[in-house]
């Protein structure tokens, strides 16, 4: 076991080896021009165009985003703003429909009374005419009663049965 | 998987361990033989080399060696040996039983490029990593933009995606993307070297100090020529004072530039001493019971907690790996911060 302490010590690993410089270097720099033309080049190029691509397809998304976003909104306020009109078209009908309502009722209430305004009219005319009719008859009866007794006069007792007669005649004329 | 490279160890060396035992164990030999051995280990240290001398000042460990010496007769290796022979890079690709690839020798000049097991281990990480980043750039080249990544495009994406958000864009901040390519190979090429490190028959090339002071004098590069172009000549100097008054410059600027050498410095170190201390940590303890020579140690000790080191080390790839970038990434940042000099020092400490 202590022998392996000797390795270390012994120093030979410090060797320089001029030869093995050489070639390491020439190896190296010739592996490194080779690897950078065939590998590193059109990997890290891939590397940061993907990077270029992803960057974009993220912008690219959050605009999309954004867009869908206002597009939404949009849509949202047109949707309100038609059922606010909806609201109020249906809230203008109802009161074009309730004026309507109203005025026609009114209107039909006017022509009603007028209505009845007339009918009263007619009959107080009928009236004033059966009236005017009655006073004529009674008045012709009177004069005709008048005659009669005028005629039968002098008897009282024909006057009264006369004047009677008269008065049931004119009561069932009334009648 | 993961457990192949104590197996691998145990499976070459108990037959071998299992014969020592046996001769080791006789009597007569074990207490003729020491003596017969260590005696002129003894007497030596005052002419040999300093090698020598450490043998002689651990002598339970060098009689047991000495005793498996004289034993096997043609097996000279102590377990240290074994040890930094696997750590420590060579000239030689050892297939155990199988035998092995001597690697050529090479010169340019005055310098020696010959090919070692660790230049080979880099190489064989490179053709892996080119591999796959041709796969995953392929893969993410088929994809259009409306599919989902799969597969192993998905992964190296995943990985690559890590460090550009969470190690460059965040330490570094503006103009991370200059220092992206490096980041992401430094990261992937650390990262495959530790594992190539862990599967049998590999070694470690970022557990060898050269090739982490490379790796971190790349770094240091790359910061300082940030740190250049970004500030100027002029801003550089004035980061160097570090915004204090100054009177304290003679003590800032040395401080200021000393603290740009220990960058890579700690660099080099950290690396170097993490993936090497994890593989002689597995080794010492597969070789507790060989030293022991006992199957209960082997089998209660050695083996589990190889297997848990080896876990951890698995860990540690990833992690030293990310832990190179990362404070690479910090660096550059720190050296190309604009703003006054302690709220980012500050800030830059906030993020450990």
């Amino acid at each position: 076991m202590l022998t392996s302490g000797i390795i270390l010590l012994s120093g030979s690993l410090l060797d320089p080896n001029p030869g093995l410089i050489f070639w390491t270097a020439v190896t190296f720099l010739i592996v490194l021009v080779i690897l950078k033309k065939i590998a590193w080049g059109p990997i890290v190029s891939m590397l940061e165009e993907r990077e270029k691509g992803i960057q974009s397809a993220i912008d690219r998304a959050h605009k999309a985003k954004e867009e869908a976003e206002s597009i939404l909104k949009k849509n949202r306020e047109l949707l309100a703003r038609a059922d606010a009109e909806a609201e109020k078209v249906i809230r203008e009908g109802r009161e074009y429909a309730d004026k309507v309502r109203a005025e026609l009722s009114e209107k039909a209430q006017i022509e009603s009374q007028k209505m009845i305004a007339a009918a009263k009219e007619e009959i107080e005319q009928e009236k004033r005419r059966a009236l005017d009719v009655l006073r004529n008859e009674v008045a012709d009866m009177a004069v005709k009663g008048a005659e009669k007794i005028i005629r039968a006069t002098l008897d009282a007792e024909k006057q009264k049965v006369v004047v009677n007669e008269m008065i049931r005649e004119m009561a069932s004329n009334r009648n | 998987m993961r457990v192949k490279a104590n197996p691998k160890i145990l499976a070459l060396l108990v037959p071998f361990l299992l014969s020592l035992n046996t001769l080791a164990c006789a009597v007569p030999v074990q207490d003729a033989v020491p003596a017969h051995e260590a005696a002129p280990a003894m007497v030596a240290p005052a002419a040999t080399s300093p090698a020598d001398v450490h043998e002689a000042t651990v002598p339970e460990g060098e009689t047991t060696v000495a005793g498996e010496q004289a034993a096997s007769g043609e097996h000279e290796e102590k377990a240290g040996d074994v040890i930094m022979h696997h750590v420590k890079d060579s000239n030689v690709l050892a297939f155990e039983p199988f035998g092995e690839i001597e690697l050529p020798h090479l010169q340019l000049g005055s310098l020696d490029i010959s090919i070692t097991k660790h230049v080979v281990m880099i190489w064989i990480a490179s053709v892996v990593l080119l591999l796959v980043g041709a796969a995953a750039g392929a893969s993410i080249k088929k994809l259009s933009a409306k599919q989902a990544p799969s597969g192993l495009g998905n992964v190296i994406e995943a990985l690559v995606d890590f460090i550009r958000n969470d190690v460059a864009k965040s330490n570094i901040g503006h103009g991370y993307e200059k220092h992206l390519p490096y980041l992401i190979t430094v990261f992937f090429f650390i990262l495959t070297c530790n594992l190539l490190g862990l599967i049998p028959y590999g070694a470690t090339a970022t557990g060898n100090i050269n090739v982490t002071l490379t790796l971190a004098t790349f770094t240091f590069l790359v910061t300082q020529a940030a740190a250049f172009k970004e500030l100027g000549v002029g801003g550089y100097v004035k980061h160097l004072t570090a915004g204090t008054h100054w009177s304290l410059w003679i003590i800032m600027i040395p401080i200021e530039i000393i603290g740009q050498f220990t960058k890579p410095f700690a660099l080099t170190i950290r690396l170097f001493a993490n993936m090497t201390a994890g593989h002689i940590i597995i080794l010492s303890l597969i070789f507790i019971s060989f030293i022991l020579k006992s199957y209960v140690v082997a089998a209660a000790v050695s083996v589990p907690f190889a297997i848990f080191i080896y876990l951890l080390e698995l860990f540690v790839a990833f992690l030293q790996a990310f832990v190179f970038t990362m404070l690479s990434a910090l660096f550059i940042g720190l050296a190309t911060a604009h703003d006054d000099h302690d709220g980012h020092e500050l800030e830059a400490s906030g993020h450990h």
